[in-house]
């Protein structure tokens, strides 16, 4: 269990402030270079990393493929429920202005049903690839 | 020289000399971290041409993502690639040189770069850039435009992103519909061959 141990404590160390790098890349979309997609495939290299380093099961444990497949189809559904609710409000699909925070809001919320759905079927892709395949056995490394 | 037109050149060439490598290695496991290179090197030189939004996207997506599921579906399949005959050789040859003859006929159309009176920078993407301080009260525009003006874009492309995880599910994760299962059914299935 020991063999990887410098990479399992990097790793351990780099993995939150990964998906911290994630919601700032999100949430500083606003006013730097980013947004939805690139935080979203930030946050699945944090689970994608967590993976290779403690093995798909652990990984599995610790973010559930069930819970992969909600988060990408509620990322989705998000998106496409502002412009409903735009709709409902009077407005045209997707037209922000409605809604009770203005244009702002809207971005907020639909950049966040883009990470949803990046980061999850990111993950998702990876769970169904890496459980096809074997384990790395030790002397491959 | 503009010292930035070094840069350029710097990076093009060593794209190139990845590109090269990419061609001539067998080892697909060597191939595989090359093209995580190829995706890294794009991603500086477009930081050199100040599409930084595209740079990060380059990074994260072309050499993080796709580097590691590559290497997924190379564990699937094998470590070397069988050395291509010639005779295979030719027809994709000339395919390239057509190609690549075709893109530098087409290259003095092209507007030069940074150019004001370049279709992107003219027309729709001018009136972004002046109307999204007002309208939208967001200093990063390419955010503006990505979410807001381009909404319905947007929300294709993540119904694009949607659907290729679902395609994927229904190829490949039949048998890990609980936690664990595809690992554990490809085994079994292996155990019993």
């Amino acid at each position: 269990m020991n063999a990887h141990l410098v990479l399992k404590t990097v790793s351990k160390a780099l993995i939150p402030l990964i998906a911290l790098f994630a919601l700032y890349v999100q949430f500083h979309g606003d006013f730097g270079p980013g947004g939805g997609f690139q935080a979203g495939v930030i946050m699945a290299a944090a689970v994608i990393l967590y993976a290779l380093v403690y093995g798909l099961q652990e990984a599995k444990r610790a973010v559930p493929p069930i819970v992969v497949r909600l988060g990408a189809s509620l990322g989705a559904l998000l998106f496409a429920g502002v412009g409903v609710v735009t709709l409902f409000l009077g407005g045209d699909f997707l037209d922000y202005d409605v809604l009770p925070g203005g244009q702002h809001a809207g971005i907020i919320a639909v950049e966040l049903g883009v990470l949803l759905t990046v980061a999850c079927v990111m993950v998702i892709i990876f769970y169904a690839f890496s459980g096809r395949a074997r384990d790395i056995s030790d002397e491959e490394w | 020289m503009d010292p930035l037109q070094i840069l350029d050149i710097a990076f093009l060439g060593m794209l190139l000399a990845v590109a090269f490598a990419i061609v001539r290695i067998n080892s697909l496991f060597a191939v595989v971290m090359l093209t995580g290179v190829y995706s890294l090197l794009s991603a500086a030189w477009f930081v050199v041409l100040d599409a930084v939004d595209v740079a990060f996207t380059e990074a994260a997506v072309g050499a993080g993502i796709s580097t590691v599921l590559m290497l997924g579906a190379m564990l699937l399949t094998a470590r070397e690639a069988k050395p291509p005959k010639f005779r295979q050789q030719i027809g994709p040859l000339f395919a390239a040189i057509a190609t690549g003859a075709l893109l530098f006929y087409a290259l003095p159309d092209m507007p030069a770069y940074g150019s004001a009176d370049s279709p992107a920078n003219s027309y729709v993407g001018a009136e972004y850039l002046e109307r999204t301080s007002e309208e939208i009260h967001m200093p990063n525009v390419v955010t503006a435009v990505l979410a807001s003006y381009r909404g319905y874009d947007t929300l294709g492309e993540t119904v694009v992103i949607f659907t290729a995880g679902v395609a994927v599910l229904l190829l490949l994760g039949a048998s890990g519909a609980g936690a664990g299962g595809g690992v554990s059914a490809t085994r079994k299935r292996e155990e019993d061959e």
